[in-house]
Protein backbone atom coordinates (compact mmCIF):
# COMPACT_ATOMS: atom_id res chain seq x y z
CA UNK A 1 0.00 0.00 0.00
CA UNK A 2 1.00 3.37 -0.59
CA UNK A 3 2.07 5.68 1.79
CA UNK A 4 0.36 8.93 0.53
CA UNK A 5 -1.35 9.14 -2.59
CA UNK A 6 -4.02 11.27 -4.26
CA UNK A 7 -7.57 9.37 -6.19
CA UNK A 8 -9.42 11.51 -8.59
CA UNK A 9 -8.25 14.36 -7.23
CA UNK A 10 -9.77 17.39 -8.28
CA UNK A 11 -9.79 21.45 -6.98
CA UNK A 12 -10.96 24.59 -7.85
CA UNK A 13 -10.64 28.33 -6.93
CA UNK A 14 -13.76 30.08 -7.43
CA UNK A 15 -15.20 28.85 -10.69
CA UNK A 16 -11.62 28.06 -12.10
CA UNK A 17 -10.76 24.37 -12.08
CA UNK A 18 -7.07 24.10 -11.44
CA UNK A 19 -7.09 20.16 -10.93
CA UNK A 20 -8.98 17.24 -13.16
CA UNK A 21 -8.68 14.07 -11.36
CA UNK A 22 -5.23 13.71 -10.58
CA UNK A 23 -3.70 10.59 -9.56
CA UNK A 24 -0.51 10.02 -8.19
CA UNK A 25 1.25 8.06 -4.92
CA UNK A 26 4.62 7.73 -2.80
CA UNK A 27 5.99 5.16 -1.44
CA UNK A 28 7.63 5.00 1.86
CA UNK A 29 11.05 5.96 1.64
CA UNK A 30 10.63 7.47 -2.08
CA UNK A 31 11.13 10.42 -3.64
CA UNK A 32 8.79 11.31 -6.98
CA UNK A 33 8.98 14.61 -8.43
CA UNK A 34 6.09 16.75 -9.85
CA UNK A 35 7.06 18.70 -12.80
CA UNK A 36 5.54 21.28 -14.95
CA UNK A 37 5.36 24.60 -16.54
CA UNK A 38 3.80 27.98 -14.13
CA UNK A 39 0.18 27.31 -14.22
CA UNK A 40 0.41 23.55 -14.33
CA UNK A 41 -1.04 22.83 -11.32
CA UNK A 42 1.93 21.96 -9.11
CA UNK A 43 1.38 24.12 -6.17
CA UNK A 44 -2.40 23.29 -6.37
CA UNK A 45 -1.58 19.66 -5.66
CA UNK A 46 0.74 20.51 -2.85
CA UNK A 47 -1.96 22.47 -0.85
CA UNK A 48 -4.62 20.39 -1.81
CA UNK A 49 -2.31 17.08 -0.25
CA UNK A 50 -1.22 19.54 2.90
CA UNK A 51 -4.51 20.57 3.86
CA UNK A 52 -4.63 24.46 2.64
CA UNK A 53 -7.00 23.89 0.17
CA UNK A 54 -9.92 21.47 1.81
CA UNK A 55 -11.11 18.45 -0.62
CA UNK A 56 -13.40 15.39 -0.67
CA UNK A 57 -11.95 12.97 2.26
CA UNK A 58 -11.42 10.42 -0.11
CA UNK A 59 -9.71 12.06 -2.53
CA UNK A 60 -5.93 12.22 -0.19
CA UNK A 61 -5.31 8.78 1.63
CA UNK A 62 -2.46 8.33 4.28
CA UNK A 63 -2.06 4.85 3.95
CA UNK A 64 -5.35 3.69 5.15
CA UNK A 65 -6.85 7.14 6.50
CA UNK A 66 -9.13 9.33 4.06
CA UNK A 67 -7.53 13.08 4.94
CA UNK A 68 -8.87 15.21 2.04
CA UNK A 69 -11.06 16.81 3.91
CA UNK A 70 -8.77 17.72 7.10
CA UNK A 71 -7.26 21.00 7.54
CA UNK A 72 -3.61 21.97 7.23
CA UNK A 73 -2.42 21.34 11.48
CA UNK A 74 -4.26 18.16 11.69
CA UNK A 75 -2.50 16.52 8.71
CA UNK A 76 0.59 17.94 9.84
CA UNK A 77 0.31 16.60 12.94
CA UNK A 78 -0.53 13.09 11.23
CA UNK A 79 3.13 13.91 9.55
CA UNK A 80 2.69 15.04 6.30
CA UNK A 81 5.01 18.33 6.13
CA UNK A 82 5.24 21.22 3.53
CA UNK A 83 8.11 23.55 2.58
CA UNK A 84 5.30 26.35 0.87
CA UNK A 85 6.44 27.95 -2.38
CA UNK A 86 8.42 30.85 -1.51
CA UNK A 87 9.47 30.05 1.66
CA UNK A 88 6.95 32.01 3.60
CA UNK A 89 9.78 32.79 7.18
CA UNK A 90 7.69 33.97 10.00
CA UNK A 91 9.16 37.77 9.96
CA UNK A 92 8.93 38.21 13.46
CA UNK A 93 10.73 35.05 14.77
CA UNK A 94 14.43 34.57 14.50
CA UNK A 95 16.21 31.58 12.53
CA UNK A 96 16.30 29.66 15.52
CA UNK A 97 12.55 29.93 16.45
CA UNK A 98 11.28 29.72 12.98
CA UNK A 99 12.85 26.23 13.14
CA UNK A 100 11.49 25.41 16.61
CA UNK A 101 7.90 26.54 15.48
CA UNK A 102 8.20 23.61 13.12
CA UNK A 103 7.81 21.14 16.10
CA UNK A 104 4.37 23.13 17.55
CA UNK A 105 1.89 20.48 15.73
CA UNK A 106 3.92 17.24 15.81
CA UNK A 107 6.52 16.70 18.39
CA UNK A 108 8.39 13.22 18.21
CA UNK A 109 11.91 11.98 18.79
CA UNK A 110 13.55 11.16 15.83
CA UNK A 111 16.31 12.32 13.69
CA UNK A 112 16.07 15.54 13.14
CA UNK A 113 16.86 17.96 16.13
CA UNK A 114 18.16 21.52 15.93
CA UNK A 115 21.33 19.80 16.16
CA UNK A 116 20.95 17.70 13.27
CA UNK A 117 19.44 20.54 11.38
CA UNK A 118 22.40 22.82 11.78
CA UNK A 119 24.84 19.74 10.80
CA UNK A 120 23.23 19.80 7.53
CA UNK A 121 22.80 23.43 7.29
CA UNK A 122 25.94 24.94 9.33
CA UNK A 123 25.57 28.47 8.36
CA UNK A 124 21.89 28.27 9.76
CA UNK A 125 23.80 27.72 13.29
CA UNK A 126 26.16 31.15 13.13
CA UNK A 127 22.64 32.99 11.83
CA UNK A 128 20.27 31.00 14.72
CA UNK A 129 19.48 34.56 16.43
CA UNK A 130 18.80 36.70 13.24
CA UNK A 131 15.50 37.54 11.97
CA UNK A 132 14.66 34.86 9.32
CA UNK A 133 13.64 37.18 7.00
CA UNK A 134 17.12 38.82 7.27
CA UNK A 135 19.04 35.78 5.53
CA UNK A 136 19.47 35.50 1.89
CA UNK A 137 16.53 33.60 -0.15
CA UNK A 138 19.34 30.51 -0.49
CA UNK A 139 19.48 30.78 3.73
CA UNK A 140 16.27 31.25 3.90
CA UNK A 141 15.51 28.41 2.02
CA UNK A 142 17.64 26.03 4.29
CA UNK A 143 15.25 27.38 7.40
CA UNK A 144 12.00 26.60 5.51
CA UNK A 145 13.80 23.28 4.64
CA UNK A 146 14.43 22.65 8.47
CA UNK A 147 11.28 24.26 9.66
CA UNK A 148 9.24 21.40 8.27
CA UNK A 149 12.29 18.70 9.00
CA UNK A 150 11.92 19.51 12.75
CA UNK A 151 8.26 17.37 13.26
CA UNK A 152 10.02 14.82 11.68
CA UNK A 153 7.37 14.02 8.71
CA UNK A 154 6.90 10.89 7.53
CA UNK A 155 6.11 12.87 4.24
CA UNK A 156 7.99 16.12 2.88
CA UNK A 157 6.67 18.53 0.76
CA UNK A 158 9.06 20.45 -1.46
CA UNK A 159 7.53 23.47 -3.44
CA UNK A 160 9.86 25.17 -5.44
CA UNK A 161 12.96 24.99 -3.64
CA UNK A 162 14.36 26.24 -6.34
CA UNK A 163 12.17 29.40 -7.17
CA UNK A 164 14.58 32.57 -7.01
CA UNK A 165 17.81 31.38 -6.20
CA UNK A 166 21.07 31.26 -8.07
CA UNK A 167 22.59 27.80 -10.09
CA UNK A 168 24.90 27.64 -7.65
CA UNK A 169 22.97 28.27 -4.07
CA UNK A 170 20.30 25.39 -5.99
CA UNK A 171 22.98 23.27 -6.26
CA UNK A 172 23.74 23.62 -2.37
CA UNK A 173 20.27 23.08 -1.78
CA UNK A 174 19.86 20.03 -3.72
CA UNK A 175 22.75 18.43 -2.33
CA UNK A 176 21.04 17.85 1.41
CA UNK A 177 18.21 15.86 -0.44
CA UNK A 178 19.85 12.63 -0.31
CA UNK A 179 20.71 13.38 3.21
CA UNK A 180 17.07 13.85 4.32
CA UNK A 181 16.18 11.26 2.20
CA UNK A 182 18.62 8.77 3.88
CA UNK A 183 17.15 9.91 7.01
CA UNK A 184 14.02 8.24 6.33
CA UNK A 185 11.42 10.79 4.86
CA UNK A 186 9.45 10.55 1.87
CA UNK A 187 9.70 13.52 -0.20
CA UNK A 188 7.13 14.89 -2.86
CA UNK A 189 9.22 17.32 -4.66
CA UNK A 190 7.87 19.88 -7.56
CA UNK A 191 9.74 21.74 -9.58
CA UNK A 192 10.37 23.60 -12.70
CA UNK A 193 14.00 22.71 -13.21
CA UNK A 194 13.87 19.24 -14.92
CA UNK A 195 16.89 18.24 -14.44
CA UNK A 196 17.53 19.40 -10.83
CA UNK A 197 14.22 17.08 -10.35
CA UNK A 198 15.02 14.06 -12.29
CA UNK A 199 18.70 13.60 -10.55
CA UNK A 200 17.22 13.29 -6.96
CA UNK A 201 13.63 11.50 -7.88
CA UNK A 202 12.73 7.44 -8.11
CA UNK A 203 9.40 8.77 -9.92
CA UNK A 204 8.79 11.45 -11.67
CA UNK A 205 4.79 12.88 -12.50
CA UNK A 206 4.76 15.56 -15.45
CA UNK A 207 1.91 17.97 -15.10
CA UNK A 208 0.25 20.45 -17.50
CA UNK A 209 -3.60 22.30 -17.08
CA UNK A 210 -3.98 20.52 -14.36
CA UNK A 211 -3.48 16.71 -15.14
CA UNK A 212 -0.56 14.04 -15.20
CA UNK A 213 -0.08 14.10 -18.77
CA UNK A 214 3.09 11.60 -18.14
CA UNK A 215 4.81 8.89 -15.38
CA UNK A 216 7.41 7.39 -14.53
CA UNK A 217 10.89 6.21 -13.20
CA UNK A 218 13.71 8.92 -14.87
CA UNK A 219 15.35 6.40 -17.00
CA UNK A 220 12.38 5.04 -19.00
CA UNK A 221 11.74 8.85 -19.72
CA UNK A 222 12.89 9.77 -23.06
CA UNK A 223 13.27 13.56 -23.88
CA UNK A 224 10.86 13.73 -25.83
CA UNK A 225 7.80 12.53 -23.62
CA UNK A 226 9.27 14.82 -20.85
CA UNK A 227 9.06 17.80 -23.67
CA UNK A 228 5.63 16.98 -24.82
CA UNK A 229 4.28 16.36 -21.47
CA UNK A 230 5.47 19.18 -20.27
CA UNK A 231 4.49 21.92 -23.08
CA UNK A 232 2.04 19.71 -24.96
CA UNK A 233 2.32 17.75 -27.99
CA UNK A 234 1.69 20.80 -30.47
CA UNK A 235 5.12 22.36 -29.17
CA UNK B 1 8.07 70.19 44.26
CA UNK B 2 4.62 70.97 43.12
CA UNK B 3 5.57 69.61 39.35
CA UNK B 4 7.45 66.42 40.57
CA UNK B 5 4.39 65.94 41.72
CA UNK B 6 2.03 66.57 38.99
CA UNK B 7 5.09 63.88 37.40
CA UNK B 8 4.40 61.36 39.17
CA UNK B 9 0.87 61.16 39.82
CA UNK B 10 0.36 61.40 35.95
CA UNK B 11 2.98 58.18 35.74
CA UNK B 12 0.90 56.33 38.01
CA UNK B 13 -2.26 57.17 36.38
CA UNK B 14 -0.12 55.89 33.21
CA UNK B 15 -0.61 52.27 34.84
CA UNK B 16 -3.77 52.48 34.79
CA UNK B 17 -4.49 53.35 31.30
CA UNK B 18 -1.58 50.99 30.12
CA UNK B 19 -3.74 47.92 31.90
CA UNK B 20 -6.91 49.65 29.74
CA UNK B 21 -4.73 49.01 26.43
CA UNK B 22 -2.40 46.26 26.91
CA UNK B 23 -5.59 43.87 26.08
CA UNK B 24 -6.32 45.72 23.35
CA UNK B 25 -3.14 45.72 22.50
CA UNK B 26 -2.89 42.14 22.41
CA UNK B 27 -5.41 41.64 20.30
CA UNK B 28 -4.80 43.59 17.60
CA UNK B 29 -1.05 42.55 17.28
CA UNK B 30 -1.74 39.20 17.23
CA UNK B 31 -4.82 39.02 14.57
CA UNK B 32 -5.50 42.60 13.82
CA UNK B 33 -8.78 42.91 15.57
CA UNK B 34 -9.87 46.77 16.95
CA UNK B 35 -12.22 45.62 19.42
CA UNK B 36 -14.83 48.29 20.19
CA UNK B 37 -16.30 46.59 22.61
CA UNK B 38 -12.88 46.57 25.05
CA UNK B 39 -13.82 49.88 26.97
CA UNK B 40 -17.30 47.90 27.81
CA UNK B 41 -15.65 44.53 28.69
CA UNK B 42 -13.61 46.37 31.35
CA UNK B 43 -17.31 47.56 32.63
CA UNK B 44 -18.81 44.13 32.71
CA UNK B 45 -15.34 42.83 34.34
CA UNK B 46 -15.37 45.55 37.34
CA UNK B 47 -19.52 44.14 37.53
CA UNK B 48 -18.43 40.85 37.93
CA UNK B 49 -15.84 41.40 40.62
CA UNK B 50 -18.47 43.87 41.81
CA UNK B 51 -21.38 40.54 41.87
CA UNK B 52 -18.49 38.43 43.95
CA UNK B 53 -17.96 40.54 46.51
CA UNK B 54 -21.08 41.12 46.78
CA UNK B 55 -22.13 37.95 47.05
CA UNK B 56 -19.62 35.84 48.54
CA UNK B 57 -18.37 38.33 50.64
CA UNK B 58 -14.83 38.42 49.09
CA UNK B 59 -11.92 41.10 48.98
CA UNK B 60 -11.77 42.60 45.72
CA UNK B 61 -8.06 40.94 45.24
CA UNK B 62 -9.45 37.54 46.04
CA UNK B 63 -12.87 37.99 43.61
CA UNK B 64 -10.40 38.73 40.92
CA UNK B 65 -8.86 35.73 41.30
CA UNK B 66 -12.38 33.89 40.44
CA UNK B 67 -12.56 36.41 37.81
CA UNK B 68 -9.73 36.21 35.79
CA UNK B 69 -10.78 32.33 34.99
CA UNK B 70 -14.31 33.47 34.32
CA UNK B 71 -13.40 36.45 31.94
CA UNK B 72 -10.59 33.78 30.18
CA UNK B 73 -13.55 31.25 29.10
CA UNK B 74 -15.45 34.16 27.90
CA UNK B 75 -12.74 35.62 25.86
CA UNK B 76 -12.36 32.36 24.42
CA UNK B 77 -15.88 31.16 23.68
CA UNK B 78 -16.39 35.21 22.01
CA UNK B 79 -13.72 34.77 19.88
CA UNK B 80 -13.82 31.41 18.78
CA UNK B 81 -17.61 31.54 18.27
CA UNK B 82 -18.19 35.17 17.51
CA UNK B 83 -15.21 36.99 16.22
CA UNK B 84 -13.08 34.68 14.33
CA UNK B 85 -16.29 34.65 12.23
CA UNK B 86 -15.40 38.32 11.23
CA UNK B 87 -11.75 38.06 10.43
CA UNK B 88 -10.65 38.21 7.09
CA UNK B 89 -9.45 41.02 4.31
CA UNK B 90 -11.94 43.35 5.19
CA UNK B 91 -11.75 45.21 8.61
CA UNK B 92 -15.23 46.50 8.70
CA UNK B 93 -16.83 43.00 9.94
CA UNK B 94 -14.84 43.36 13.14
CA UNK B 95 -15.53 46.83 13.89
CA UNK B 96 -19.41 46.19 13.37
CA UNK B 97 -19.71 43.21 14.91
CA UNK B 98 -17.65 44.75 18.40
CA UNK B 99 -19.78 47.84 17.99
CA UNK B 100 -22.77 46.19 18.00
CA UNK B 101 -21.05 43.93 21.22
CA UNK B 102 -20.60 47.25 22.91
CA UNK B 103 -24.37 48.16 22.55
CA UNK B 104 -25.63 44.89 24.17
CA UNK B 105 -23.08 44.81 26.60
CA UNK B 106 -23.91 48.21 27.56
CA UNK B 107 -27.81 48.05 27.81
CA UNK B 108 -27.44 44.12 29.22
CA UNK B 109 -25.27 45.74 32.50
CA UNK B 110 -28.28 48.87 32.33
CA UNK B 111 -30.67 46.34 32.70
CA UNK B 112 -28.81 43.98 35.14
CA UNK B 113 -27.42 47.02 37.62
CA UNK B 114 -29.69 49.71 36.62
CA UNK B 115 -27.89 53.36 35.78
CA UNK B 116 -26.33 53.98 39.16
CA UNK B 117 -23.12 54.73 39.55
CA UNK B 118 -21.30 51.96 41.92
CA UNK B 119 -17.88 51.53 43.33
CA UNK B 120 -15.64 48.53 45.00
CA UNK B 121 -15.28 48.79 48.46
CA UNK B 122 -11.74 49.90 49.63
CA UNK B 123 -10.13 49.21 52.55
CA UNK B 124 -7.23 50.43 54.33
CA UNK B 125 -4.72 49.17 52.04
CA UNK B 126 -6.48 50.54 49.07
CA UNK B 127 -6.83 54.32 50.79
CA UNK B 128 -3.25 54.41 52.20
CA UNK B 129 -0.34 56.78 51.04
CA UNK B 130 3.06 56.53 51.47
CA UNK B 131 5.97 58.72 51.26
CA UNK B 132 8.55 58.74 48.01
CA UNK B 133 11.26 61.23 48.31
CA UNK B 134 9.63 64.73 47.86
CA UNK B 135 6.28 63.38 46.94
CA UNK B 136 3.80 61.30 48.46
CA UNK B 137 1.65 58.80 46.57
CA UNK B 138 -1.23 56.46 47.21
CA UNK B 139 -0.56 52.55 47.52
CA UNK B 140 -3.37 52.16 45.32
CA UNK B 141 -1.61 54.19 41.95
CA UNK B 142 1.78 52.43 43.26
CA UNK B 143 -0.23 48.78 42.69
CA UNK B 144 -2.03 49.61 39.22
CA UNK B 145 1.90 50.68 37.84
CA UNK B 146 3.15 48.23 39.48
CA UNK B 147 0.31 45.66 38.24
CA UNK B 148 0.59 47.44 34.50
CA UNK B 149 4.39 46.42 34.30
CA UNK B 150 3.90 42.84 35.67
CA UNK B 151 1.65 42.50 32.71
CA UNK B 152 3.56 43.48 30.21
CA UNK B 153 6.75 41.80 31.75
CA UNK B 154 4.57 38.94 32.03
CA UNK B 155 3.29 39.16 28.08
CA UNK B 156 6.58 40.07 26.99
CA UNK B 157 8.14 37.08 28.54
CA UNK B 158 5.05 34.75 27.13
CA UNK B 159 5.42 36.10 23.35
CA UNK B 160 9.19 35.60 23.34
CA UNK B 161 10.05 32.82 25.97
CA UNK B 162 7.08 30.25 25.36
CA UNK B 163 5.90 27.71 22.68
CA UNK B 164 2.87 29.75 22.64
CA UNK B 165 4.10 33.06 22.06
CA UNK B 166 6.17 32.22 19.34
CA UNK B 167 2.53 30.07 18.08
CA UNK B 168 1.34 33.83 18.54
CA UNK B 169 4.24 35.35 16.52
CA UNK B 170 3.54 32.92 13.70
CA UNK B 171 0.11 33.39 13.40
CA UNK B 172 0.20 37.19 13.56
CA UNK B 173 2.54 37.08 10.83
CA UNK B 174 1.26 34.34 8.59
CA UNK B 175 -1.88 32.23 9.41
CA UNK B 176 -1.76 29.85 6.55
CA UNK B 177 1.40 29.19 6.90
CA UNK B 178 0.97 28.72 10.56
CA UNK B 179 -1.34 26.10 10.23
CA UNK B 180 0.84 24.20 7.80
CA UNK B 181 2.84 24.08 11.47
CA UNK B 182 0.70 22.26 13.25
CA UNK B 183 -1.16 25.62 14.70
CA UNK B 184 -5.00 26.01 15.21
CA UNK B 185 -5.32 29.65 14.19
CA UNK B 186 -8.17 29.66 15.50
CA UNK B 187 -7.96 28.36 18.77
CA UNK B 188 -4.50 30.77 19.01
CA UNK B 189 -6.97 33.70 18.36
CA UNK B 190 -9.35 32.32 20.86
CA UNK B 191 -6.22 31.94 23.62
CA UNK B 192 -5.08 35.76 22.66
CA UNK B 193 -8.47 37.19 23.43
CA UNK B 194 -8.92 34.80 26.59
CA UNK B 195 -5.65 36.29 27.62
CA UNK B 196 -6.55 39.96 26.85
CA UNK B 197 -9.50 39.18 29.08
CA UNK B 198 -7.72 38.99 32.29
CA UNK B 199 -5.82 41.86 31.54
CA UNK B 200 -9.21 43.39 31.40
CA UNK B 201 -10.49 41.86 34.43
CA UNK B 202 -7.17 43.36 36.75
CA UNK B 203 -7.72 46.50 34.65
CA UNK B 204 -11.47 46.53 35.71
CA UNK B 205 -10.36 45.79 39.68
CA UNK B 206 -8.09 49.32 39.53
CA UNK B 207 -10.91 51.13 37.73
CA UNK B 208 -13.26 50.05 40.35
CA UNK B 209 -10.85 50.62 43.21
CA UNK B 210 -9.94 54.49 41.84
CA UNK B 211 -13.34 55.61 40.54
CA UNK B 212 -17.38 55.33 40.33
CA UNK B 213 -18.99 53.53 37.30
CA UNK B 214 -21.75 52.75 35.60
CA UNK B 215 -22.91 51.05 32.20
CA UNK B 216 -21.86 53.99 30.26
CA UNK B 217 -18.39 54.53 30.79
CA UNK B 218 -16.65 52.01 28.58
CA UNK B 219 -16.60 54.03 25.61
CA UNK B 220 -14.24 56.79 27.54
CA UNK B 221 -12.10 53.80 28.61
CA UNK B 222 -11.77 52.67 24.77
CA UNK B 223 -10.48 55.92 23.75
CA UNK B 224 -8.25 56.22 26.46
CA UNK B 225 -6.96 52.18 25.53
CA UNK B 226 -7.06 53.56 21.97
CA UNK B 227 -4.63 56.53 22.57
CA UNK B 228 -2.33 54.97 24.41
CA UNK B 229 -1.89 51.97 22.11
CA UNK B 230 -1.48 54.21 19.01
CA UNK B 231 1.09 56.91 21.08
CA UNK B 232 3.00 53.19 21.60
CA UNK B 233 3.00 52.41 17.90
CA UNK B 234 0.28 49.38 17.34
CA UNK B 235 1.09 45.91 18.62
CA UNK B 236 4.33 46.83 20.51
CA UNK B 237 3.45 46.19 24.54
CA UNK B 238 6.22 48.52 26.05
CA UNK B 239 5.19 51.10 23.54
CA UNK B 240 1.66 50.70 25.33
CA UNK B 241 3.27 51.33 28.59
CA UNK B 242 4.76 54.35 27.21
CA UNK B 243 2.13 55.70 25.44
CA UNK B 244 -0.49 55.18 28.47
CA UNK B 245 2.06 56.90 30.69
CA UNK B 246 2.15 59.61 28.32
CA UNK B 247 -1.55 60.22 28.47
CA UNK B 248 -1.36 60.20 32.26
CA UNK B 249 1.25 62.85 32.53
CA UNK B 250 -0.48 65.03 30.05
CA UNK B 251 -3.94 64.80 31.70
CA UNK B 252 -2.13 66.02 35.24
CA UNK B 253 -0.16 68.17 33.98
CA UNK B 254 -3.46 69.66 32.21
CA UNK B 255 -5.14 69.28 35.66
CA UNK B 256 -2.54 71.19 36.94
CA UNK B 257 -2.64 74.22 34.77
CA UNK B 258 -6.60 74.26 34.79
CA UNK B 259 -8.43 71.66 36.28
CA UNK B 260 -11.42 71.82 33.47
CA UNK B 261 -8.33 70.85 31.03
CA UNK B 262 -7.23 67.19 32.24
CA UNK B 263 -9.29 65.41 29.73
CA UNK B 264 -8.70 68.00 27.05
CA UNK B 265 -4.84 68.06 27.11
CA UNK B 266 -4.56 64.07 27.16
CA UNK B 267 -6.39 63.98 23.91
CA UNK B 268 -4.29 67.05 22.64
CA UNK B 269 -0.95 65.38 23.54
CA UNK B 270 -2.64 62.22 21.32
CA UNK B 271 -3.12 64.46 18.69
CA UNK B 272 0.18 66.22 18.84
CA UNK B 273 2.34 62.38 18.97
CA UNK B 274 0.25 61.85 15.79
CA UNK B 275 1.19 64.62 14.19
CA UNK B 276 5.05 64.14 14.74
CA UNK B 277 4.88 60.22 14.48
CA UNK B 278 1.62 59.13 12.69
CA UNK B 279 2.92 55.15 13.52
CA UNK B 280 3.26 55.72 17.38
CA UNK B 281 6.60 55.97 19.00
CA UNK B 282 7.48 52.43 18.88
CA UNK B 283 5.96 50.82 15.55
CA UNK B 284 6.71 47.10 14.27
CA UNK B 285 9.28 47.07 11.72
CA UNK B 286 7.59 44.38 9.71
CA UNK B 287 3.75 46.09 9.73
Amino acid sequence: MALLATHNLTAHYGDFQALFGVDIEINEAETIAIIGANGAGKTTLMRSISGVLRNAPQMVRLETAEIGSAPADEIMAQGVSMVPEGRKLFPSLTVEENLLIGTYGRKIDGHWTLETIYDLFPILKERRNSPGTALSGGQQQMVAIGRALMSNPRVLLCDEISLGLAPVVIKDIYKSIPKIKAAGASLIVVEQDIGQAMAVADRVYCMMEGRITLSGRPDELSRDDIHNAYFGASH
Amino acid sequence: MIWIDTLVQGVLLGGLYALFAAGLSLVFGIMRLVNLAHGDLIVMGAYLILVLVTLLGLSPFVALLIAMPLMFALGWVLQKFLLNRTLGDDILPPLLVTFGLSIVLQNALLEGFSADSQRLPTDALTTASMSLGPVTVGVMPLLTFASAIVVIVGLNQLFYRTSLGRAFRATSDDAVTASLMGIKPANIFATATGLALVIVAIAALYLGLRANFDPSVGPARLIYAFEAVIIGGLGSLWGTLIGGIFIGVAQTVGAAINPEWQILSGHLAFLAVLLVRPRGLFPRAHD
